[in-house]
């Protein structure tokens, strides 16, 4: 065999160069730091999978995926690798498909030479020369259309002197989907390219779907770590305006190249571009991941978690003299005897205070907090609140057609705008279900979404 | 009652005719891309639907080269059939009525000939398909692809009839055509300083309608293929010239 000979020749180019599979993970996780100080050949096998998922509870999209997930399966290689690419179609798809990665010097970045029908592989060869975050993505026309189904991910390449060391790193990616009914409308979605050239999406998430960085997803860290996030952007569409709500970023990898830029509050993360950030995590708590344009957040599920747990730093942060202590004490009147019990939970109201927590995650949470204790002096409690149990109506109206002005709640008085929420009467019903029988509210009635509609139709004859 | 049912649906179809074809009056067709001359398209017959599975294994009977597991490498890939139960059985994946799927150019072509017919070509096809209401052409396809490929397909002549009586040309498989290789989609730097209008930012330039995505889904496909592949999606139908036909 002629095995390990070329490497002999004097100033010959087809040096032979160790051979290795990548590890390719599904978001949010990263492949661990390359410990090599050479190049290797890195063999990536991918494959192409169209498939239906879950895009919000009770909405189905019928996704093209990159290894199975959105975003695709995230690389990992380092500069100056040579890379063996190989692209798989599943057999059952029904589309050609191929991939332009970012990271490739060459024609389409690998898209005429990936070019791949279904039950067909295809493969190439680059040369990682430019160290970096790239986007990879589907190029295959109508081209606008795969990326909008699903079709991107990252590759990273790392370079030759490796990235600090950190304690942790995540892999984060925000898109945005177009769908013929409207946020939150339930069943299988199929894709609307009126919104999408209009470019009004209904839905803008993290990883492919709302809530897909939430509650028992949430990325985790504890007090005192680093943590990097790799955040790519795949569109089609949107910008990011990418920001972590209560952390500064302590550095920046503008636009994913080498400069870095310290002390950043929100950083720009183009469609078709990435952003590496990192920050240490001194407080415990849990931060949100936003685009800071923040109608996306609140409307259409720009929203992640990261929960960091550990001690308590009053040096970095003190909460002020309305302590989280106090306001989260159950207002119960002192006369009276211990709050009643609430009724057992049967079934159907338990899965509807499911629901529930959902809805208020991803529409609620970021102003009444994950605890329901708001935050002083802005965003009123709805924990223990003497105004949300005094008047069930009241807050169903409210979160039908929000609410602006003077209210005193516990005591404290409020001047705050609530936008109205964009909800169907199961979501705030199930809303109402969980809020009024947590965190110190004592609820009673059982809401239904004929309850809601009541509400809702009376708040019209009173011409409100 | 279901069979019953059945029964009444085979007859409904065998009304419409297995094999049976409709005229396409000549007209004009205009390619996506590059070129946008239209192109004038004679008179023509065509299959009012897709050739089904039942078939295509009356011609295997007749030509054993043909069959799952003996045709040969360089005439289909090995994906050939995979979705019959063996080289003379279709089984519950492939019954009788749907369209078959995974055969390779040269095993449709050989089946038109086999018929007396021949495959249609890309200026035929897209002609015959520009007699469905464009409107509803696009909304049927992009409704379609949305739909995850689902083993046994649903049955020819379960879409509507266009203007010349021809069913399923959207929305049900995709189709060979006799010069599926005929436009490029890739681009290479000798192929001259034009970027191919299938990838990327070459999309929107040299296009005659760049809204109409299921044109660019169908020539995207056409141009992944290679003349033996077999794909889970794809069967054909025939076509035959107007004077061949009493």
């Amino acid at each position: 065999m002629l095995l390990g000979l070329g490497g002999f020749g004097c100033g010959n180019a087809t040096v032979e160069l160790p051979v290795e599979r990548a590890v390719l993970t599904p978001p949010p996780r990263v492949p661990a730091p390359i410990e090599r100080d050479h190049p290797a050949r890195v063999v990536v096998d991918l494959e192409v999978v169209e498939k239906t998922m879950r895009l919000a509870d009770g909405v189905e999209y019928m996704f093209w995926t990159f290894g199975g997930t959105v975003p695709g399966s995230f690389i990992r290689v380092r500069e100056g690798d040579r890379v063996e690419f190989n692209l798989h179609n599943h057999p059952d798809n029904k589309l050609p498909h191929n991939i332009d990665l970012h990271a490739v010097t060459g024609p389409g970045g690998g898209a005429a030479a990936s070019f791949t029908a279904p039950g067909q592989s295809s493969r190439f060869e680059f040369t990682a020369r430019h160290p970096g975050l790239f986007v990879y993505h589907c190029a295959t026309q109508p081209v606008g259309l795969h990326v909008a189904n699903g079709m991107y991910g990252l590759i990273l390449v790392e370079p030759k002197a490796g990235l600090p060391e950190v304690d942790r790193e995540y892999y984060v990616m925000q898109s945005e989907f177009y769908t013929r009914g409207a946020y939150g409308e339930e069943g299988d979605q199929p894709f609307s390219m009126d919104k999408a050239v209009r470019e009004q999406p209904d839905y803008v998430v993290f990883n492919g779907a709302v809530g897909a960085l939430m509650d028992e997803r949430a990325l985790t860290a504890k007090t005192g770590e680093t943590v990097r996030l790799f955040v790519g952007n795949g569109g089609p569409n949107l910008a990011s305006s990418f920001h972590v709500i209560g952390e500064i970023f302590d550095k920046v990898y503008i636009e994913a190249g080498d400069r870095v830029n310290h002390h950043v509050q929100t950083t720009t993360v183009p469609p078709g571009g990435a952003t590496i950030v990192e920050f240490g995590v001194e407080t415990p708590g849990t931060f949100l991941l936003v685009d800071h344009a923040l109608f996306r957040a609140f409307h259409k599920g720009t929203l992640g978690m990261l929960k960091v747990e550990g001690p308590e730093n009053p040096v970095v942060f003190q909460p002020g003299e309305v302590g989280p202590e106090e306001r989260r004490a159950p207002r119960v009147p002192s006369e009276s005897a211990p709050a009643p019990t609430p009724p057992p939970l049967e079934g159907a109201l338990e899965e509807s205070m499911r629901r529930g927590k959902k809805v208020y995650a991803a529409s609620c949470l970021p102003c009444h907090q994950a605890d329901g204790t708001g935050m002083a002096r802005v965003f009123p409690p709805l924990a223990a609140s003497d105004y949300l149990m005094e008047d069930l109506d009241r807050a169903v109206d409210i979160v039908i057609r929000g609410k602006r002005g003077e209210i005193v709640v516990n005591g404290e008085t409020y001047n705050q705008v609530m936008t109205p929420q964009n909800l169907t009467d199961r979501q705030i019903a199930d809303v109402m279900n969980y809020v009024t029988r947590s965190w110190g509210n004592a609820g009673e009635e059982v809401f239904g979404p004929g309850r809601v509609r009541e509400v809702r139709e009376s708040g019209k004859e009173r011409g409100r | 009652m279901r069979k019953l049912l059945w029964v009444g649906w085979m007859c409904w179809v065998s009304g419409v005719g297995a094999g049976e074809m409709a005229r396409v009056p000549a007209g004009r067709f205009v390619p996506l891309a590059n070129s946008v001359d239209p192109v004038r398209v004679a008179a023509f017959r065509m299959d009012r639907l897709p050739v089904t599975n039942a078939e295509f294994l009356e011609f295997v009977k007749a030509n054993p080269e043909w069959r799952k597991g003996a045709v040969r490498a360089v005439f289909a890939d090995e994906g050939y059939l995979r979705h019959w139960a063996g080289p003379l059985e279709l089984g519950d994946a492939a019954p009788p009525d749907r369209p078959v799927t995974s055969v390779s150019w040269f095993a449709a072509r050989a089946y038109a000939e086999w018929r007396g017919k021949r495959l249609p070509t890309v200026a035929e096809w897209e002609r015959a398909a520009s007699l469905t209401p464009e409107a509803e052409a696009r909304a049927r396809v992009l409704a379609w692809y949305a739909e995850p490929l689902r083993f046994p397909l649903p049955a020819v002549g379960s879409t509507p009839a266009n203007e010349a009586g021809i069913r399923d040309l959207h929305g049900l498989i995709w189709e060979w055509v006799e010069d599926f290789d005929a436009i490029s989609v890739t681009s290479r730097a000798a192929d001259g300083d034009r970027p191919s209008p299938f990838f990327c930012g070459g999309g929107a330039a040299g296009v005659a309608d760049p809204s109409d995505y299921a044109a660019f889904l169908r020539y995207a496909f056409r141009g992944s293929l290679s003349a033996t592949h077999t794909v889970a999606g794809l069967g054909f139908r025939c076509a035959r010239d107007e004077e061949n036909t009493p």
